[in-house]
């Protein structure tokens, strides 16, 4: 298929970004690796009438540490996080997320700035943003907004992000001692969108447990989090059925779900073990 | 046509010109435009991989980038991979082991292919089965393909 007419223009400045939201409103749409926005253009579930393309924003892009946060540049590419010694380091749970973000062809396009605006409740990075205590860094005409991510996902392809605003850098804080971080998923296949996928963060006395592929937005288990703090994991296994109320869709009921949630906490609550 | 943007693009070494329209994507615009048809279009929505070329020396889907994106950028297609004897390996245990039939994945498979061998000169199967997961085939049940890639890495070892 092919995308119904716009208009293309190369954003030149954030202000110039500014102006363009502030002239089209929601007739424009930010085009950063577009590796979701292209595909639903060309499937024609959205008809933009201006592109406005961020690529060229160099305020948009790098890793660097800066006190006690990671900052990653909202136009980094899912290959370029992978590769990246920095992350590597300190949130390495986003080194362990790339290679099940699709494939390779679309690991080399897409942004950690796109995959979390867009907030695809299957996607792996956005439920990373909740395991890490990410700070999603927002921009718009009146300056920065910044925004916890446990506040950022409101609902189905639905963030906190207000008109005129985008994402400019997610910052991450520096891993505490004896923190140890997984990501694990189930999948059909390689590189599929996950059926249920765990993104998880432990330190003593605390642990976060994002969830992905299983409702609306990642989403967190908190009573869960409770018994796995505690080093219980039948507790927390049992407190899933509580803490989650994933659909049933093609791939199975409810039911088929939440226990491969239970399975995936398993395998989960072993790695983090060591 | 709206608002049509000028570009200037290298194609397989070659500086081209053109002035497209926004929508165009970039593997239209090397078929249909410059008559590159070896690489190929299919499911248009960034799923099956048939689209596969290089962007700057990178693999991306030609359906899920716009040919305004490739201004300034170097692009190579399965002609120019082909051309300049990159893929020749490939190609050939690719014929060996009968790792096509119908051959409308094959370019795409090929770009895949290469890219994975780049990263992984010695791929296992396993290895070689997730380098091209984005790409489907639906003749051969991709035996054969992971078979020529084993192959074709063994060659190029070899050098």
């Amino acid at each position: 298929m092919k995308p119904a007419p716009f208009a293309y223009a190369r954003a030149k400045s954030l202000d110039d970004v500014f102006d363009k939201l502030d002239a089209h409103g929601d007739q424009a749409r930010l085009l950063a690796g577009g590796q979701s926005l292209i595909a639903t253009l060309n499937l024609r579930l959205s008809t933009p009438s201006l592109l406005l393309d961020i690529n060229g924003l160099a305020e948009l892009r790098g890793i660097k540490v800066e006190s006690n946060t990671l900052r990653i540049g909202a136009l980094t590419r899912h290959a370029e996080l992978g590769a990246d010694p920095l992350v590597a380091r300190h949130a390495p749970l986003l080194a362990e997320a790339v290679p099940h973000i699709a494939h390779a062809a679309i690991r080399n396009r897409g942004t950690i700035g796109g995959s979390v605006a867009f907030a695809d409740p299957a996607a792996e990075l956005p439920a990373c943003m909740l395991a890490l205590e990410a700070t999603i860094v927002a921009q718009g005409r009146g300056g920065e907004r910044r925004i916890a991510a446990d506040d950022f996902f409101k609902g189905l392809y639905e963030t906190d992000l207000r008109d005129g605003e985008l994402i400019v850098a997610l910052e991450i804080p520096l891993p505490a001692a004896g923190q140890r971080s997984a990501l694990i998923e189930l999948a059909r296949r390689h590189g599929d969108y996950a059926i249920v996928g765990l993104a998880a963060l432990v330190r003593p006395g605390v642990a976060r447990l994002a969830w992905f592929g299983v409702g609306g937005t990642p989403l967190r288990s908190l009573l869960a989090e409770a018994a796995f703090a505690h080093g219980d994991l039948a507790a927390a296994q049992d407190a899933l059925a509580q803490d989650l109320d994933p659909p049933g869709d093609l791939h199975g009921p409810p039911q088929f779900r939440l226990h491969l949630a239970r399975v995936l906490l398993g395998r989960a609550f072993a790695k983090l073990k060591g | 046509m709206q608002h049509a943007i000028d570009i200037s693009v290298t194609v397989n070494g070659e500086r081209v010109q053109a002035r497209v329209e926004p929508r165009t994507h970039l593997i239209d615009f090397l078929r249909e435009t410059l008559d590159l048809t070896g690489s190929h279009a299919g499911c248009e929505h960034g799923v099956c991989g048939a689209c596969s070329i290089l962007v700057d020396g990178q693999m991306v889907r030609g359906c899920l980038m716009l040919a305004v994106q490739a201004d300034g950028a170097s692009v190579q297609t399965i002609e120019g991979l082909t051309e300049s004897g990159a893929i020749a390996a490939l190609q050939e245990a690719f014929v060996a082991r009968n790792a096509l039939q119908c051959g409308f994945c094959t370019p795409g498979m090929l770009v895949a292919a290469a890219e994975l061998l780049r990263a992984h000169p010695a791929p296992t199967r396993e290895q070689v089965r997730e380098g091209i997961s984005g790409n489907y085939c639906r003749c051969t049940g991709y035996h054969a393909i992971v078979d020529a890639v084993i192959d074709a890495a063994a060659t190029m070892r070899k050098g």
